[in-house]
């Protein structure tokens, strides 16, 4: 059991990214995404972890430290996560004020029906 | 001053966007986006110019020494890529204030150029970083940037194109720092030639197979590797010509670049890639990309369409090179990334031409077009000959380098494949010339060639088209140096 922060992390992975293909709702996608991403912050804080440690800070009452560099790097991929999602929402919105819907088969019915128009 | 070149070079790009956001104004923001890509080539010229004669550059991001602080790593195979990327970046921008004015509303235009320099800034410092996860932020950069450009694009397919694009692209980036995060559970270190060297020591271990297959796919995802390339011709058809050929030209050939810097200078110095057919699979998938890709090229009912499909295809002439990893067919594959970009750049320049006086680039209107523009219908059909690769143009030089590899290893079914995927290639542009040349124009179609300032831009990557054909130093040479330092080790 001593990897089950791997396990969880997986599970979340594999869940979000088969939400993101197999969803056809444009929203529902976003979030399938947004729980694949979350996944790889877990992958990374995990190990950087050790049970009984401390930030590092040199100090002689402190012996074991915990990796902050993973933290760092995970607040960075948070803010990338943050502008995707904001992006992608704003771009449902477009699209849904083109459209009138956010379900992938009827916008792309749309466009054929357009096409078969012209 | 001089010493802070490469910090330089993405600095100025990156600083132009908030810039451009206070102005506002779709003039000013031109001007500032046009300067800070020429004096980003001219960082890139001159970067190219020092590793040429005194050789690698590092440079410590905020005085911290690597492999602790971020390395700006600046070698023969970087600077080759920076003078690509921020070349075709300047070689855009003249040709961008009519183009713009024409696709983008005007109350977007300053946001279009603004998204435009971040993208460069991202592109350039993905080629210039030596740290991976830098690699990551940059990546990001160009991505987010590269999705609200495509979605600027007329019409309201532009927008799903990037929605597309956007869920595409994220999958890729994540499966990136995924490989990353595990190479550095591995080693503990996030700077290549770091990493490469405590990778050296380590042999065979199950993550750091899993951080080579996640990173190839995550990649793979962002350079359209056959079959990950689904994202890429509406990307392609719908947004600005601007956009279609900066991208077209740079953003692909970036992403190729980070892979071959993992594969040569990274994964090759250690076991790992022992008994992995990386590259079987490689050209298995290159050779697919090249024969089924050209052909739905042939069928496609658009022009912008037909040399998006041709892309995806010419993307895997770079990679058959990257498969076969012998040092004629890494030549040829580096040579192809600027060959290639050149020859595409100057396609898509003239198609958003066609587009500006015609409205859209489909075969039916572009019956007659050799009498109606006829600069225009001669350049696209130099740049096709390019795309073919005949002799005495910029697409032969790297193909002949691809063939002399495939025959150096006995391997003569690819040489018969490049052939074919070449044959192919004629076959679509000779459907351009028949519309263009042997088609009678209708009766008031519209006729007149684009404005000057966008000639003068589609004439340079015409002309380059030709030039880089008949004098080989900078592709051929600079693509030789840059395969000396991939297959002499961690360098």
């Amino acid at each position: 059991m001593g990897h089950y922060a791997y396990f969880v992390a997986i599970f979340l992975m594999v869940a979000g990214l088969y939400v993101t293909v197999a969803r056809g709702n444009l929203v529902k996608k976003l979030i399938g995404l947004s729980i694949f991403q979350t996944s790889v912050y877990l992958l990374y804080i995990a190990p950087g972890k050790l049970i009984g440690a401390t930030a590092p800070i040199v100090a002689p009452q402190y012996a074991t430290y915990s990796n902050p560099l993973p933290h760092v790097l995970i607040l960075t991929a948070i803010v990338v996560g943050v502008a995707t999602l904001a992006l992608g929402l704003a771009l449902v919105v477009r699209i849904r004020e083109a459209y009138g819907t956010v379900e992938e088969d009827q916008i792309l019915a749309e466009d054929e029906r357009r096409d078969a128009d012209a | 001053m001089l010493d802070h070149l490469p910090a330089l070079q993405v600095v100025v790009p990156l600083m132009s966007a908030p810039i451009i956001v206070l102005l506002r104004r779709p003039g000013a923001a031109w001007l500032i986006s046009t300067l800070a890509s020429f004096v980003a080539f001219a960082i890139a010229v001159a970067l190219a110019l020092r590793v040429a004669e005194t050789g690698t550059v590092s440079y410590a991001m905020g005085s911290w020494p690597p492999p602790w602080g971020i390395e700006y790593r600046v070698d023969a195979l970087s600077a080759f890529m920076l003078v690509l990327v921020a070349g075709v970046a300047a070689l855009v921008m003249p040709y961008a204030r009519r183009s713009v004015a024409a696709e983008v509303a005007e109350h977007q235009a300053y946001l279009f150029y603004a998204m435009y320099c971040l993208c460069v800034a991202g592109l350039l410092g993905m080629t210039i970083t030596g740290d991976l996860f830098n690699v990551f932020v940059f990546l990001e950069i160009s991505s987010l940037s590269t999705y609200v450009l495509i979605a600027l694009g007329r019409g309201r397919r532009a927008l799903l194109a990037a929605f597309q694009y956007l869920i595409v692209g994220t999958i890729g980036a994540t499966f990136y720092v995924i490989g990353i995060g595990l190479l550095y559970l591995v080693t503990g270190s996030l700077n290549f030639a770091d990493v490469a060297q405590r990778l050296a020591g380590i042999g065979e271990l199950r993550p750091v197979l899993a951080a080579l297959a996640f990173i190839t796919v995550g990649l793979g995802l962002k350079l359209a590797l056959f079959p990950l390339h689904q994202w890429l011709p509406n990307a392609y058809a719908f947004a600005p010509s601007v956009v279609t050929t900066f991208l077209a030209a740079t953003a692909t050939k970036v992403s190729v670049y980070v892979l071959v810097r993992f594969y040569f200078l990274v994964f090759a110095p250690s076991q790992a890639l022992e008994g992995v057919p990386v590259g079987g699979v490689l050209i298995a998938l290159s050779a697919a990309a090249i024969v089924a890709m050209s052909l739905v090229a042939v069928f496609q009912p658009d022009l912008k369409r037909m040399f998006a499909y041709s892309s995806v295809a010419q993307i895997g002439y770079v990679t058959l090179g990257l498969g076969i990893a012998n040092e004629a067919a890494l030549t040829g594959s580096l040579a192809h990334l600027v060959n290639h970009g050149v020859t595409k750049s100057a396609l898509f320049l003239l198609v958003g031409g066609i587009v500006l006086r015609g409205g859209d680039a489909s075969f039916a209107s572009l019956a007659g077009l050799g009498q109606r523009m006829p600069w225009t219908s001669f350049g696209i059909g130099v740049a096709g000959l390019s795309l073919i690769g005949v002799p005495a143009t910029a697409g032969f030089t790297s193909k002949w380098y691809l063939i002399a590899g495939a025959a150096e290893q006995g391997s003569w079914w690819i040489v018969a494949l490049v052939v074919a995927g070449s044959l192919i290639a004629v076959a679509y542009v000779w459907r351009f010339v028949e519309a263009a040349y042997l088609a009678q124009p209708p009766a008031g179609a519209a006729a007149g060639e684009p404005p000057l300032s966008m000639r003068a831009s589609e004439a340079v990557a015409v002309a380059l088209c030709v030039v880089l054909g008949l004098v080989t130093a900078f592709n051929i040479g600079f693509a030789r140096r840059a395969v000396g330092l991939l297959l002499g080790g961690a360098g």
